[in-house]
């Protein structure tokens, strides 16, 4: 143990004491703690709606809530999910804490708008709440903000649109300042070929932040403009196209789901590395599929639109290019089977999260495929197989992937570790539960039951069940890790600068980090990422 | 943006190009009253294209800055014009 509990670190370290000194700091950590503490905030409020559609589901009929309730919930989950936690999750969070660490510097390129991304993420946060308790009622449009419906409701849709766009403004700002900061702050000796594949991850998608968020603010602008000045624009009796929505809508979305799930990529690729003991199987491989998937992910956007009366040929070109998107993301999970292959495995928790991570995400992807096949998706489009899909992609993906990097990184910006044992039984609850509530989903989608629908018809009951069992299953997986982190970042065992022996940079630097990351020398790279010659963990 | 001042810009420049954008939107007006079919959308866009270059060639100053800028720009366009074009896909064969 190097450090005394006694040591504080940035926590402590700081021009300005009190709240003000995280409120008007431009430090990248603590910029990255405010982050992480919102996106928690979040994920619970977002996961207790969630729970409220489970349970309404749990038999045909109004069981808890009427449908204009279950139409706002679904709703309102979704955007929460979407737009306040997964796409801000791992990026704003874990990028501002690890990024600058990780390639030798002291802050971001441009500290203040990296503050300045943090307000607009929560003015948009506190407008998206607004819209549920003001106006005509919370929306009930469905995240996607399909027109002709959006434009025509009497709820709330306008604030929730307008809470998107300044949100998806954070997002471009944090896109920009990442672009900048690994261009142009990196370390002496940090050269691409020796960047962490977390950093790779974090520039390709920081790319697709900048280029393809501005789309999203123009289409909900227009929604607003739709709705406010009866504009036209997607309005057929007058000229306009519906289905034009739909491409400006998912010319965005479609690249947000990787700008969802490259990040997670990242946190894989440094954890399995570490508790295999062994480098990363195919570095320029990995890192080339980050940009690879940023790259042909945003070519695919109308996949999510065969039954929308879209022509047959734009069908059968955006099939085809869905499947290339499979190429580089296959890359990834045999490369990580491949560094796990013969390695001295640590089954600690960040390891067991990422584990889940490369099942989820398979069995995900997998039905990605399905669904990308223009002839399966005529019959599974807007099934509840949809639903278990992009949950296993998401929450099964970039959600363990959060969860593996609070367990990894937690430790090196507290100070403190946690308990083991409650963090694996968490795990197992967390891996069953999941799969029981999505495997379930998936499968009564195939049977023919829609998604978003109130009521359903009696044969689809069982399985239904079964989806929301799982989901209190899930439910108390989720406490009991956020119980166990938040114990231990309070009152843990201290823990020295390296508590797993990894090889990057932030762990050469003590845990909580210093205000100014690396004291008064700047740090030198000699050696790659992921080389464990001579590294060893520090005892906890 | 490059540290470098650059050589001041005449008023003509600018009344020249303020009078070519005005020119360009009375196309696009007298344009949108004929019926060119596929070639509507096109006609647009070129219009379109041409009065946002000449914003950021001139009133920007786009064209005194460095190349890396100019080739941040020509990315950004190409980018757009794929998202565009492949719209296209649906638009022309429905």
């Amino acid at each position: 143990m190097s450090q005394t509990s006694t040591y504080t670190g940035f926590w402590k370290e700081s021009p300005r004491s009190g709240i003000l000194g995280w409120l008007l700091s431009t430090d990248h950590k603590r910029i990255g703690i405010m982050y992480l503490g919102c996106i928690v905030t979040m994920f619970l409020v977002a996961v207790c709606l969630g729970l409220a559609i489970r349970l309404e589901l749990i038999a045909p009929g109004p069981t808890i809530m009427g449908p204009q309730t279950y139409n706002a919930t679904f709703t309102v989950h979704g955007i929460i999910m979407i737009f306040l936690f997964i796409i801000p999750s791992i990026p704003a969070a874990f990028g501002n804490l690890i990024m600058p660490i990780q390639i030798g510097a002291r802050d971001v390129s441009f500290p203040k708008l990296n503050l300045l991304s943090w307000y607009f993420y929560v003015i948009g946060a506190i407008l998206a709440l607004l819209a549920i308790f003001s106006g005509g009622g919370a929306p009930d449009t469905g995240w996607t903000f399909y027109v002709p419906f959006s434009t025509q409701t009497t709820t709330n849709v306008n604030l929730a649109a307008f809470a998107a766009f300044m949100l998806g403004f954070s997002s471009i700002l944090t896109g920009i300042n990442f672009v900048t900061t690994i261009h142009r702050l990196r370390a002496e000796g940090m050269g691409w070929g020796r960047l962490p594949l977390f950093v790779w991850t974090l520039y390709a998608t920081a790319w697709i932040q900048v280029l393809a968020t501005p789309m999203l603010g123009i289409t909900l602008v227009l929604v607003i403009l739709e709705r406010t000045f009866g504009a036209g624009l997607f309005d057929a009796a007058r000229g306009g196209d519906p289905i034009l929505f739909q491409h400006l809508f998912w010319i965005y979305s479609h690249p947000a789901v990787y700008i969802m799930i490259l990040p997670g990529m990242g946190v894989i690729s440094e954890v399995i590395p570490t508790f295999a003991r062994k480098p990363l199987f195919g570095y320029w491989a990995m890192a080339l599929s980050s940009l690879a998937i940023a790259f042909a992910g945003s070519l695919v956007w109308a996949h999510h639109m065969y039954a929308s009366g879209m022509s047959d040929f734009a069908v059968l070109v955006f099939s085809f290019l869905t499947f290339i998107v499979a190429i580089p993301s296959a890359i990834k999970i045999f490369n990580w089977i491949s560094t796990l292959y013969k390695g001295s495995i640590q089954l600690a928790p960040p390891m067991l999260h990422s584990l889940a991570f490369i099942f989820n995400f398979a069995i995900g992807g997998l039905g990605g495929l399905a669904l990308g096949a223009a002839a399966a998706d005529i019959h599974l489009h807007d099934t509840t197989f949809v639903v278990g899909h992009f949950h296993y992609t998401m929450f099964g993906g970039t959600g363990f992937a959060f969860f593996a990097a609070l367990h990894y990184w937690l430790p090196k910006f507290t100070g403190r570790m946690y308990q083991h044992k409650p963090a694996l039984v968490a795990w197992a609850l967390l891996f069953v539960g999941f799969n029981i509530t999505y495997m379930s989903m998936q499968a009564v989608g195939i049977q023919g039951m829609p998604r978003r629908y109130y009521d359903y018809l009696p044969e689809f009951t069982t399985l239904n069940q079964v989806a929301t069992f799982g989901s209190w299953i899930l439910a108390v997986g989720l406490v009991m890790m956020f119980v166990n982190l938040f114990l231990g970042c309070r009152a843990g065992d201290p823990v020295g600068k390296n508590p797993w022996g990894a090889a990057t940079l932030e762990w050469d630097i003590p845990s909580p980090p210093p205000m100014d990351n690396f004291g008064p020398k700047d740090p030198v790279v000699s050696k790659g990422p992921y080389d464990y010659k001579g590294v060893v963990a520090d005892e906890y | 943006m490059s540290e470098e001042k650059h050589a001041p810009v005449p008023y003509r420049t600018f009344i020249n190009i303020w009078l070519a954008l005005i020119g360009l939107t009375v196309v696009t007006v007298v344009v949108s009253r004929f019926d060119l079919g596929a070639l509507n959308i096109w006609v647009a866009l070129l219009v379109a294209s041409v009065k946002s270059s000449l914003v950021i060639f001139f009133f920007m100053h786009l064209r005194q800055e460095s190349k890396l800028f100019k080739i941040g720009l020509l990315v950004m366009l190409t980018i757009l014009a794929i998202f565009i074009g492949m719209t296209f896909f649906d638009v022309l064969y429905r």
